[in-house]
This record gives C-alpha cells, sequence and structure tokens, in this order.
C-alpha cells in the first residue's frame, strides 16, 4: 500500500477541508448509519445533501459522467482522504445502500446501456431507493434453491412466490429481484435477476418485527406479478451471476473499518469521562485491555483495507484477502458494542440512549443489530466455508443433488 | 532480487533436519547459515552506508523477518542484527560507532539484548544498577546471547550500555527455552566496567524497543502463516471417513479462521514499520502501533499455533512432523519484549486510559 501523499493529493485534501468548513453549519445532522437501523424515506436534507456530494465528487466519485456519477478513476488514497476528512469533521459521508452500494455497481458491470442511464443516476442522488429481493423461507444459505417463479407471457414474465428478509421493502420504490425464469434449467442456470417497481399489481408487503424493536425487513409476496422482460438485468439465466456480483459488494458495504473506529472512538471517550466510585472507567484494567486489543483489531481492519484497495487498483483480482472483511468486520462491531455495554455497568441495559452519559449511545441497538449482520449477508458459517473452499482452495463437501 | 536469493538460501539450508540438529544439539544457532545470511548482507540491513551498511529501513528488516519466521531459520535476528544496530546508531557517540557498526554490518561480531527489564519489568531478583560507570545486579532474560562479543544492557535508570562479553566480574549463565533455536541467558554483574552509550532519550528507548518489537512481530506472522499452509495442506491429503478431513466443515472452519484473523495483523504490522520509519520525530504513533503490531500479532499467533497443531491431528503432536518448532517459535516471540498484556497496557498509558 501506497500511504505517502503525492502533492496532488495534498492539494485535494485542502480541498475537502475547504469543502467541508464552508458546510459545516448546514449538513444534515442525520448519519448514513441512522438509516440502516431504522430504514426509513430519506429527509430533504440528506438528499440535497447526497446531491451535493455527487456533484462535488464526495459520493459516488467514480461512477462513469455518463450515468450521473463524478466519473474520477478509482484512487485508494483519494476515496481514503474523503472517508477520513468527513469522518474527522463529523459530517455524514456519502449515503450506502443497497441501491447505492449494491445495485448500481452491479448495473455498471451488468447492465445494459439503457438499464444504466434510467437507473443509476436517481439512484445515488437518493431519489430512488431499492430493495433487495433475494432470501426466501426456504433459501437462505442455499439462496440458489430459490422458488420465486416468473412464468413467460408474451413479452412479459409473470411472477409468483415469495422473498423473506427484504430490508426496506415498506418504503422503497424499486426491488432487485432473483427469479426463476428457466424451470427447464439446472439449479444455477435457471435464474434471472430483475428490477422492476414496487407498486407493480399483485405484490404485497408485510413488515417483520426484528429483535431490535424496529421493524426493519419483511416478508414479500407476489402473486401473478406482470414484469416486462426488458426488466432482465445480465441476460436471462444469468442471475446467479450476477447476483454474485452484488453479493460480493454487500460484503464490501457491511464491514467498513471507519465505522469500527467510529464505535471506538466513543469507547475511548466513554472510558475517559464515565466515572465508577469517583474512579474513571479506564482504571478497570480489564475493560482497557480489551479496549485495546480491540483498537488492535480495527486498526488492523483499517490498514488492511488499505492494501486491499491497492490491490484493486492495480488490477489483481479478488482474493483471500476480500474474503475475510465481512467475517472479520462484523464481529469487531458486534465485540465493540458489548464492550459498551459492559463498560455502562447496569445502565447499558437501557434501551434509548443515556442522555446523562459521555457520547450517550444505543449501544445495546447496534448490538442485536450487528448481531443481525453476523448473521445476514452470509453467515459467518457461509463467510469460513467461502474462505476455505474459494480462498485456501480446500475440497468442497459432498452434495446431494436431486436430478442436476 | 536480494529478496529471491535470499529465499532461496533460506529454502535451500533450513530443513526440519537442520532445525532439529539445533534445537537439540549443543549448537546454540546454525553457524554455517549464519555466515552465508551475512554474505547476503542480512546484518547490513539498518546500518548507514558509511559503516558499511545498506541503509534500509524497518520495512525491509520485517521483510527479512517474516521469511524467518516461515522457515523456523534456526538462526539469531531481531537482537543482533535490528536492536543492537539500531540501539548504537541512536544512542552510541562517533567513536563507539565507529568501532562496532561496521563490524556488525559484516558479521563478524554479535551482541546480544538486556532489555528485558525495560521492556517486560524487572521480576524478583533482576535488574541493574549503575554507579560510576559500572553495573551490579541481573538482566534475567538476554536475547541473541550465544557466542556473541558484547551486550547492550539497560540499567534500571533507563541508563544503556555495552559491555564487553568477557567483562571482570561478568557471569554468564546459558539456559534453554522452549525454542531451541533461541537459547538465552542470564547476567549476572558484580562492579562490571560499561561502556555507556550516552545519547540515550526516552523517545530513542521507544524507537529501540518498537523496532524490536515490530520484528519480532513479522516473524511470528511467517511462522503463523507457514502453519497455516501446513494445516491446510495436511487436511486436503489426510483421509479418514472416505474423504479428505478437510472436506469436512470443522476443519475448513478452523482453517478458515486462522487465515482469517491472520490477514489483517500482516497489514498492521507492515504499518507499524512504516510508521516507524516515516516519521522519526513523531513517536507517539508509531509507538503505539508496534505496540499493538506486536500484541495482536502475539494472540493470534496464539490461536493459530494451537489450531493449526489441532488440524494435524495426533501427527501434529508428535516431533516426527516438526510442526512444534512453529508453534515454540510463536511462543517465544509471544513472551519477548512485552507480552500482550503488558504491550496493551503500555498503549492504554500512552492514550491516556492508564
Amino acid at each position: 500500500m501506497d500511504l505517502n501523499d503525492r502533492p496532488e493529493h495534498n492539494a485535494f485534501r485542502q480541498e475537502v477541508r475547504q469543502f467541508l468548513d464552508a458546510h459545516k453549519d448546514t449538513a444534515p445532522s442525520e448519519t448514513a448509519h441512522s438509516y440502516r437501523l431504522l430504514p426509513r424515506p430519506y429527509s430533504d436534507a440528506i438528499k440535497a445533501w447526497q446531491k451535493l456530494l455527487v456533484e462535488k465528487g464526495y459520493a459516488s466519485r467514480t461512477v462513469p459522467k455518463a450515468y450521473g456519477g463524478y466519473g474520477a478513476e478509482p484512487d485508494i488514497l483519494e476515496n481514503r482522504i474523503i472517508a477520513d476528512e468527513f469522518f474527522a469533521a463529523g459530517m455524514p459521508q456519502g449515503l450506502y445502500s443497497q441501491g447505492i452500494s449494491m445495485l448500481v455497481p452491479t448495473l455498471l458491470e451488468h447492465g445494459t446501456e439503457e438499464q444504466k442511464k434510467t437507473w443509476i443516476g436517481p439512484t445515488i442522488r437518493g431519489d430512488i431507493m431499492w430493495c433487495q429481493g433475494y432470501s426466501e423461507p426456504n433459501s437462505g444459505s442455499d439462496l440458489a434453491s430459490l422458488q420465486t417463479n416468473a412464468i413467460e407471457d408474451g413479452d412479459d414474465f409473470l411472477i409468483n412466490g415469495s422473498k423473506i428478509w427484504t430490508s426496506s421493502a415498506h418504503i422503497t420504490p424499486m426491488i432487485f429481484c432473483l427469479v426463476r425464469t428457466e424451470p427447464d434449467a439446472s439449479k444455477y442456470q435457471g435464474i434471472s435477476y430483475l428490477i422492476f417497481p414496487m407498486d407493480t399489481p399483485g405484490i404485497d408487503v408485510r413488515p417483520l418485527q426484528t429483535m431490535t424493536g424496529h421493524p426493519s425487513f419483511n416478508e414479500v409476496f407476489f402473486t401473478d406479478v406482470r414484469v416486462p422482460k426488458s426488466a432482465v438485468v445480465g441476460g436471462r439465466g444469468n442471475g446467479w451471476k450476477v447476483a454474485n456480483s452484488t453479493l460480493k459488494h454487500e460484503r464490501g458495504m457491511l464491514s467498513n473499518a471507519n465505522g469500527s473506529l467510529e464505535r471506538l472512538n466513543k469507547i475511548s471517550s466513554l472510558l475517559k469521562k464515565e466515572t465508577l466510585n469517583g474512579c474513571p472507567l479506564w482504571e478497570n484494567k480489564n475493560l482497557t485491555d480489551r479496549f485495546v486489543s480491540l483498537q488492535a483489531r480495527v486498526q488492523g481492519m483499517r490498514f488492511h483495507e488499505m492494501r486491499l484497495l491497492t490491490r484493486t487498483k492495480n488490477g489483481k483480482p479478488p482474493g483471500l484477502g476480500d474474503m475475510v472483511c465481512k467475517l472479520l468486520g462484523c464481529e469487531l462491531n458486534h465485540q465493540l458494542d458489548a464492550l459498551a455495554i459492559d463498560a455502562l455497568g447496569e445502565i447499558g441495559v437501557l434501551y434509548d440512549g443515556i442522555p446523562s452519559v459521555a457520547e450517550d449511545g444505543i449501544w445495546q441497538q447496534w448490538y442485536m443489530y450487528d448481531l443481525g449482520l453476523i448473521i445476514g449477508g452470509g453467515t459467518a458459517q457461509i463467510q469460513k466455508n467461502i474462505i476455505a473452499e474459494r480462498g485456501l482452495d480446500m475440497p468442497r463437501e459432498p452434495r446431494v443433488q436431486k436430478g442436476s | 532480487m536480494i529478496q529471491d536469493s535470499f529465499r532461496g538460501l533460506l529454502d535451500r539450508n533450513v530443513t526440519l533436519e537442520s532445525i532439529r540438529r539445533i534445537s537439540t544439539g549443543n549448537e546454540p544457532f546454525d553457524a554455517a547459515l549464519w555466515q552465508e545470511l551475512v554474505g547476503l548482507g542480512m546484518t547490513a540491513l539498518l546500518i548507514p552506508e558509511q559503516y558499511g551498511g545498506a541503509a534500509l529501513g524497518l520495512i525491509e528488516a520485517v521483510v527479512v523477518a517474516e521469511e524467518l519466521g516461515k522457515r523456523a531459520a534456526p538462526v539469531p535476528y531481531a537482537g543482533t542484527a535490528v536492536v543492537a544496530p539500531l540501539a548504537i546508531m541512536l544512542m552510541a557517540d562517533e567513536t563507539q560507532k565507529s568501532e562496532w557498526l561496521p563490524k556488525l554490518a559484516d558479521g563478524t561480531v554479535r551482541i546480544g539484548i538486556a532489555l528485558s527489564e525495560l521492556a517486560s519489568g524487572a521480576r524478583r531478583g533482576s535488574g541493574l544498577i549503575a554507579e560510576n560507570g559500572s553495573l551490579t545486579g541481573t538482566a534475567s532474560f538476554v536475547v541473541d546471547a550465544a557466542d556473541v562479543d558484547a551486550f547492550i544492557v539497560a540499567d534500571s535508570q533507563q541508563g544503556f550500555h555495552l559491555v564487553s562479553a568477557d567483562s571482570i566480574g561478568l557471569e554468564i549463565t546459558h539456559f534453554s527455552t522452549i525454542d531451541g533455536t533461541r537459547p538465552i541467558a542470564e547476567l549476572k554483574f558484580q562492579n562490571v566496567q560499561a561502556s555507556g552509550l550516552r545519547q540515550t532519550t526516552p523517545d530513542k528507548i521507544d524507537r529501540v524497543l518498537s523496532a524490536g518489537r515490530i520484528v519480532l512481530a513479522a516473524e511470528s506472522f511467517g511462522a503463523g502463516e507457514e502453519m497455516l499452509r501446513q494445516a491446510v495442506a495436511y487436511a486436503k491429503e489426510r483421509k479418514q471417513f472416505d474423504r479428505a478431513i478437510g472436506s469436512f466443515q470443522a476443519v475448513k472452519h478452523m482453517c478458515a479462521e486462522m487465515a482469517a484473523e491472520l490477514q489483517p495483523c500482516q497489514a498492521l504490522i507492515l504499518y507499524a514499520a512504516y510508521a516507524f520509519g516515516a516519521n522519526a520525530d513523531d513517536t507517539d504513533d508509531a509507538v503505539l502501533s508496534a505496540l499493538l503490531a506486536k500484541s495482536q500479532m502475539d494472540d493470534v499467533g496464539r490461536f493459530v499455533a494451537r489450531t493449526a497443531t489441532e488440524v494435524h491431528g495426533g501427527m501434529g503432536y508428535t516431533d516426527l512432523m516438526g510442526l512444534h518448532f512453529w508453534f515454540k517459535r510463536i511462543g517465544f516471540n509471544r513472551a519477548t519484549w512485552g507480552a500482550p498484556e503488558k504491550l496493551r497496557a503500555d498503549a492504554a498509558r500512552l492514550q491516556g486510559l492508564g
């Protein structure tokens, strides 16, 4: 990894700082994180901010201009500078979401020109939100076994079936969805990736309450939902390949060392400002030892991510290094939440935040939400299978296949 | 490329037999291999050109350490090839530098390192008092201590000294450690004349300790990666229940966990080496990074050492496969110059949390 700022990077850093300084009183106070914990439509303030960031190239920086992005060449240090400066200034970075972080990169890789032109711009500007129709009640870790089907009817498909764990389906106007379009093909060859509106007749969304107390995801039922064939992305029967692109980007989205760093900094502040029997919390060496141990992990992840960016930029294909991020990052965040809860003692079980405490945090909610992320987007056990089989080239388990 | 000739040399000359011979026999290290490594410039890496060195940095030393660790190479390195030259470069006067650095560079002398009381704390009965240039007391864990010409020692007031190995009043007792390629010595001093390294400051002490710790971490990383590699290879070969044991999820997950835990360690170690060299004046980030890199690698190393052994089943426990040599190298490095608990306590203090 090349950590040395070149002169043009220094100038860029100054430019970002000037932007942040000029907007420090007008930037919205919400963060992208709050939209994850409690999905809701973007506020006007956040949308205006997102548009400004895209215009300046501080969000969706490498999305080509033709599709509404800034069109810059990928540059590991520029990305780092943006992330670090926004983070240091405590100002909201670009939104991340299923649409922006998962669908847009997938369309860039697999979409038609028309699909790219239609959907990328409004999505990165925050005008259109998306949900992801992947998992089904009988198809979770074994996603490719999905059964929601699409039968040809003239120029359209008629979709029947159901999806589960569909985050934000209750508020998003659009869905990207995996359905089985090729009934005679094998399990992996029969799937197509479709994008269509959630207000298409026949779609029924039922919220699912989660352990956090927020109904952040849903069951979605499809009854004879009519969708044009042009809604296919990446070609009929190619959906599994397209889906794997999205899953790869999702794994990248779900682990982000700056999120861990943010938790770490709050805990540091907690250990210094809060007291027990008049003594600062850091005097409990057990807590402090845990803190430093997690700090080492956070720093490791930060520099590991930078190395991966350098590799990607140098054209190296993703490898073992990329495969470990979701597993490590989600576990790390969960451990950080646990430390904060433990440091707080009894009041660590309060649910809505504790205004009288430094870094008033909703740690219990994050603790549960982060457990959800350990499970979702590919369970930790699936991640380990992927690491072992694809990263370490260990033999796949013998599969019991019916038919193909 | 130096790296290739270095790797080639190690591949040819470090075998299970040679490691076993050094570990179980009377030779403290592989002297022939040492000479060849000297010939490739291993001991000259960090030393300035005017003293016959290559004037390279800690990142290069880290690369070397990884390769040595990968093979559990039975030669001293972190003490005599990294900490010794660095301590002299930073803390010695010109006369001392001219006397010692060229000979360290061309391998004609080796120097043992007695800094454990400083790095880990002074145990009951150990510690050195300096009075009028002479030292009295005990240094209990001296690294790279075999066949040396001198020792670098720290006294209880954080003063540094160079002591000739044949000094009057100096009693050297060698001990074996769990790692048969890492003998240590206990030094007892009775009014031993020492040559002070007087350009010592707290920042320089931090730098010297940081360098040693980063290099140990790099060595452990190499050893951990090798244990993982062997575990995966074994799991793909070994069959039970009519299939490779590596096709069972439990075994796959053990390997996946080792692989995952190791990945960020390398990044952190490289960053610590980078930070060490990047800004010699701002030591806080460099010192913290070294503490984090070693403590993290030590914990991961312990996990990898035991887990890789378990993947090998009963065979992992035997001497036959020799896997335990890597296990022991990792264990030795964990304890040396600050085990994780101590390093984390130091890191906490550095950040106002202790």
